[in-house]
């Protein structure tokens, strides 16, 4: 880890400020990844501005019947809450689904937002990566590639986004606020992270000077039917090869609303707004699933090893709506996917 | 005090280590340590206060063999800098035992055969501490996936699982 100065934010303008004064700065809140990327010589910030004691920890209920949720919520208290549990369980279950509960304890929410890629490449600071160091190339695309996306890529990159939070926060269609020199703003999910192109060193859309404050859940919790899938080399703590947060307003067997995002297969949580639009008013059934599986996944291109992700997402994407559908969500303590 | 550095000019670089003054108490007993913002809170534990029962396995938060409880809480202590847990309660290994008696993991351990190298099962009694304290396992599956973040190289799973239960049930 490289040498680097050590500040504390007192509040939210202060963090704003210092991030402003010194550009070589990076905010450090539960530190999970940031540390592990230094360890890596990853990232080597100048300075940290430790933001872990500013006041954002608290869950409200907002008075549109959504929650807004402090940034700097630990994941595992999040996934315990009993507004979480009672009304998104598709949010407990994702966070459940990932890490370890030591992790779980000290990541933050809004950290989990802005996590990096786990490309092999990425991590491995002496092979060319784009999105470590930019025009350098990418070393996924012809190297060992069995973790990487599938859809979204661009030919400068094809990194994935690990995070299981930010697939149930996508179908969710949670807003993310955040605070910068200029001012609050709100960032829908879906914009808040980006796809690769030409910049992937640009994982999401908040600016280098601008803090996340809270996320903010819609009222629609989807309770009675999620369910959040995840498929990896172990059954537990391990990143996605694919996962799927699949959610659904029934109205006896007919579908009224869906939403389902994929993580693991993206740069972003993927969500295709015709597929969703295509279960609506469907049965509920198998055939409804397969073809708005079909519909996420137009496009999907493999680049060797991962061509298997292709085949296995679309089994998932269906075996998740089958269980939302159901109202059977996958246990992510049970491991058996039934 | 962390902030002694703001009058230097912005975009010069560090230019010598600068130690920040830090005040834990651990395993009762309140510390006061001057170290390098840099220092996790793993290598403070065991380089400085040489409790050195807490390992150092991956050193990237992958293994849990560096688990403590921080404000009852467990977590991977690779990953944490000393410097931001100034005034935190720490709890090791080290700490577990009262009065000369074992801890009730402990002796599960003892009890189960549940270990063979021994490298992970301090990280793996601090973390099935924090587990029962958080009172969300209840099934074997349970406390399976939520040790999930202890490796065993050894692969003594079966008996660590029955320790815990075992441990669960009595305390």
């Amino acid at each position: 880890m490289n040498p680097f100065h050590y500040t504390r934010a007192s509040d939210v303008s202060d963090a704003i400020r210092q991030i402003a004064a010194d550009p070589a700065a990076k905010f450090i809140a539960g530190g999970t990844n940031l540390i592990d990327l230094m360890k890596y010589d990853v990232e080597h910030p100048a300075r940290l501005i430790d933001i872990s004691h500013l006041p954002l920890r608290s869950v409200e209920e907002t008075s549109g019947g959504g929650l807004r949720i402090g940034a700097l919520v630990p994941n595992s208290d999040l996934a315990y809450h009993p507004l979480i549990e009672q009304r998104y369980p598709l949010i407990a279950s994702a966070i459940l689904s990932g890490a370890s509960q030591q992790l779980r304890n000290m990541a933050s929410t809004g950290g989990n937002l802005v996590q990096r890629t786990r490309c092999f490449y990425f991590y491995d600071a002496v092979t060319p990566c784009n999105k470590r160091q930019p025009g350098s190339g990418c070393s996924a695309i012809s190297g060992i590639n069995r973790i990487n996306a599938i859809l979204g890529t661009s030919e400068a990159c094809i990194a994935t986004h690990p995070s299981d939070l930010c697939v149930a926060l996508a179908a969710l269609e949670a807003i993310v606020h955040v605070v910068g020199p200029a001012g609050a703003r709100a960032i829908a999910f879906s914009n808040f992270h980006r796809l690769p192109g030409n910049t992937p060193q640009r994982d999401t859309n908040l600016e280098p000077n601008e803090i996340i404050t809270a996320i903010e859940l819609p009222p629609k919790g989807f309770r009675a039917n999620y369910s959040y899938l995840k498929i990896r080399d172990r059954l537990s703590y391990a990143f996605a090869l694919v996962s799927v947060a699949a959610a659904l307003e029934l109205d006896g067997d007919t579908i009224r609303e869906a939403r389902l995002a994929v993580g693991g297969v993206a740069h972003k949580p993927w969500r295709v707004a015709a597929a969703e639009a295509a279960l609506r008013g469907q049965r509920a059934d198998a055939g409804a699933f397969a073809q708005a599986a079909d519909l996420v996944l137009r496009g999907a291109k493999g680049y060797g090893h991962n061509n298997f992700k292709i085949g296995l997402a679309r089994r998932a994407i269906v075996r998740t709506l089958s269980q939302a559908a159901r109202g059977t969500p996958q246990s992510q303590s049970v491991k058996k996917i039934r | 005090m962390a902030q002694a550095d703001t009058a230097e000019a912005i975009g010069t670089t560090v230019t010598a280590p600068q130690k920040i003054p830090v005040t834990l108490t651990v395993n009762g007993a309140r510390v006061e340590l001057a170290i390098a913002p840099w220092t996790t809170l793993l290598d403070a534990l065991r380089d400085r206060l040489d409790l050195t029962g807490t390992k150092k396995g991956c050193d990237h938060g992958q293994c849990g063999a560096c688990t403590v409880l921080v404000d009852g809480r467990r977590i991977n202590s690779c990953l944490t800098l000393a410097v931001m847990k100034e005034g935190a309660e720490v709890t090791t290994v080290e700490g577990l035992a009262t009065d000369g008696t074992l801890h009730p993991l402990q002796q599960a351990f003892i009890d189960h055969d549940a270990f063979q190298c021994g490298y992970c099962t301090s990280g793996q009694i601090c973390s099935a501490a924090g587990l029962i304290a958080e009172g969300k396992a209840k099934t074997a599956d349970e406390i399976r996936e939520l040790m999930s973040g202890n490796i065993c190289r050894c692969g003594a799973y079966p008996n660590s699982v029955a320790a815990i239960q075992q441990a669960m049930e009595r305390s």
